[in-house]
């Protein structure tokens, strides 16, 4: 069997979950390795052996990180030439989705994004995506080059297979050309308190009906009691109820996790198309005719106001 | 200086997409319209002209024939003219192919900035943006919630998954805009029957020094093996709150194991 390699993106000083489900993915299709772009200490080559990771590529240069996307391209465009990988397996983020783009063009390799599934096949791995707005489901296959993928957060849940990584660190030098676009200020969107909205096993989402940038106050409550992340649609992130960053949808994130709960939300097509690959939805809404309803597995025609803080409640009771 | 827009002319978001039996999608049967998210691209080129920026802005598109209503849509927001690349081997063509030809015809064009959306709206794949950058041989600067140009250089915020960081960039280099970036204008009648007197050229691949085999179905890097629409969800239970919705809703969580 030969390699499949995985990019690795970090959520503080650990891999991301993402990058663990990516590894877990990558044993169906061949023996996972890693490229890490930045730092790697011990503990985290150790978390990428733990889901199966036999090879750890490093390349430690402060130019992958201080510059946008291209070095981290060229880097891992380099490793797939000197490694000749069977895949490679990237995150649908933004900067993961543009690496790909870069490396698939250096390599002249198909690209396949936003999978939610891969399986192996006689022709390659299979890729599945949910696509037009999620409402087809497509499996797709590169027929040139090296197999560029980018897979959604949450397709598989992430499975322990130890192994004892080697870590072979890659010297390159980044081109002038990668040196093009200086991150120059960067701050951490993400609040230390809650998961990744993204990685997020419980999404608590808030609309137009919210009413108030106070209404998402009661978002992150049940949030906080339900260990979740706490998302909004477009229209609540325009009034500037909540951060642009937290905006699930077409233009914002895509998220699937176990439970979406989507409260004075109406559920316009853009929406849905970032959330309704969850495994279940609930909704909360004053208007009956709302189109979240046609997909809610469970609807409350009623007030947030008052339905929230009573399911805030009657959870702590439950949890104790 | 030059500014080049790349646009797309996209289904209507709402139109019914299908893939037919040979497992193409048949975009000339659907309604189209210049896509929503490359107008906030037009919108940041034709504002920064406004603002005082001296440079002239070429859109761009490539596609079947009615593409040339994206670009006309496009010239009565603002601008200069536009280019057309229209050839019988274009259909089909993926990211990469599509990437080349608009590669290819920025650098014929003429570019200090080339300014795109963040996306089409159909495939919503993002990654054509980056792959010009790639391909042209400059930075790039994307998924911009902010843009400015200064003596020669753009500088932008850019929000990713964890992040929120600000870019800069020497030009000649490639900017991709969000919906953040600003409303795009409604034009009146009077900029439409303008734009409509702006100058639009028709290249074919043969223009560009391209080869058929490159593009098109021919072209392709990757297939799709199968399709099949999405069956509905299951409809699910729906309850008018009557004072125990809370204790419901906690009930159907806890029989999903969601608590």
């Amino acid at each position: 069997m030969s390699e499949v390699l995985v990019l690795a993106e970090r959520s503080g000083a650990a891999p991301r979950k993402a990058t663990l489900e990516l590894l877990t993915l990558a044993r169906r299709l061949g023996e996972p390795a890693a490229l890490v772009c930045g730092p790697a200490d011990d503990a985290f080559v150790q978390t990428l052996g733990q889901y199966g990771a036999g090879r750890v590529y490093v390349v430690d240069d402060p130019d992958v990180t201080d510059f946008l996307v291209a070095p981290k391209a060229e880097a891992l465009a380099h490793v797939v030439r000197q490694s000749s990988p069977v895949a490679v397996l990237l995150t649908s983020s933004r900067e993961g989705t543009e690496v790909a783009a870069r490396v698939a063009v250096r390599l002249d390799s198909g690209i396949i994004t936003g999978a939610t599934d891969v399986t192996p096949d006689a022709g390659g791995p299979l890729v599945t995506q949910v696509v037009f707005s999620g409402t087809w489901t497509t499996q797709s296959q590169v027929v040139r080059g090296t197999p560029v993928i980018t897979v959604r957060p949450n397709s598989v849940a992430a499975e322990v297979s130890p192994v004892q990584p080697a870590v072979e660190r890659v010297t390159l030098t980044i081109s002038d050309a990668a040196r093009g676009a200086r991150v120059t200020e960067g701050a951490p969107t993400t609040s230390s308190e809650r998961p990744d909205l993204t990685d997020a096993a419980v999404v608590i989402s808030g609309g137009r009906g919210m009413g108030s940038a106070e209404g998402f106050g009661l978002l992150e409550r049940l949030a906080d009691a339900m260990g979740g992340a706490v998302a909004a649609s477009r229209a609540a992130t325009d009034l500037g109820w909540y951060g642009h960053d937290f905006q699930v949808g077409q233009t914002g994130k895509t998220v699937a996790p176990q439970l979406y709960l989507a409260s004075g939300i109406s559920g316009a097509i853009q929406h849905r198309a970032g959330m309704q690959g969850s495994r279940t939805i609930v909704a909360v809404n004053k208007d009956a005719g709302a189109p979240i309803f046609d997909i809610a597995d469970f609807g409350v025609v009623g007030d947030a106001h008052v339905v929230l803080p009573a399911l805030i409640d009657e959870i702590t009771r439950r949890k104790g | 200086m030059k500014i080049v827009v790349p646009v797309k002319h996209v289904a209507d978001p709402d139109a019914k997409w299908r893939y037919d039996d040979d497992l193409t999608v048949d975009r000339a049967a659907l309604e189209g319209r210049l896509s929503e998210l490359d107008e906030y691209a037009v919108e940041q080129a034709v504002s920064l002209v406004e603002s005082g920026l001296p440079a002239t802005i070429t859109f761009l598109t490539m596609g079947p024939a009615p593409a040339v209503d994206g670009l006309r849509k496009a010239l009565a927001m603002g601008g200069d003219d536009a280019v057309h690349v229209l050839d019988d081997a274009l259909p089909g063509s993926d990211a990469l192919a599509t990437s080349l030809v608009l590669a290819r015809a920025v650098e014929r064009i003429g570019f200090d900035l080339v300014l795109c959306g963040m996306s089409s709206t159909d495939a919503e794949m993002q990654v054509v943006p980056a792959m010009l950058a790639d391909r042209l041989g400059v930075p790039q600067v994307t998924f911009a919630n902010t843009v400015s140009v200064q003596d020669g250089v753009v500088a932008v915020q850019r929000a990713d998954d964890a992040s929120v960081n600000d870019v800069t960039a020497t030009l000649p280099a490639v900017a991709s805009v969000t919906d953040k970036s600003g409303e795009p204008r409604y034009p009146a009648f009077k900029a439409i029957m303008a734009g409509r007197k702006k100058p639009v050229a028709t290249w074919s691949l043969a223009d560009l020094g391209l080869d058929p085999q490159q593009v098109g179905s021919a072209g392709a890097a990757s297939v799709v093996r199968s399709a099949a629409p999405n069956p509905p969800r299951p409809p699910g239970v729906v309850v008018v709150d009557d004072g125990e919705s809370a204790v419901q809703i906690a009930d159907y969580l806890a029989a999903q194991n969601l608590l």
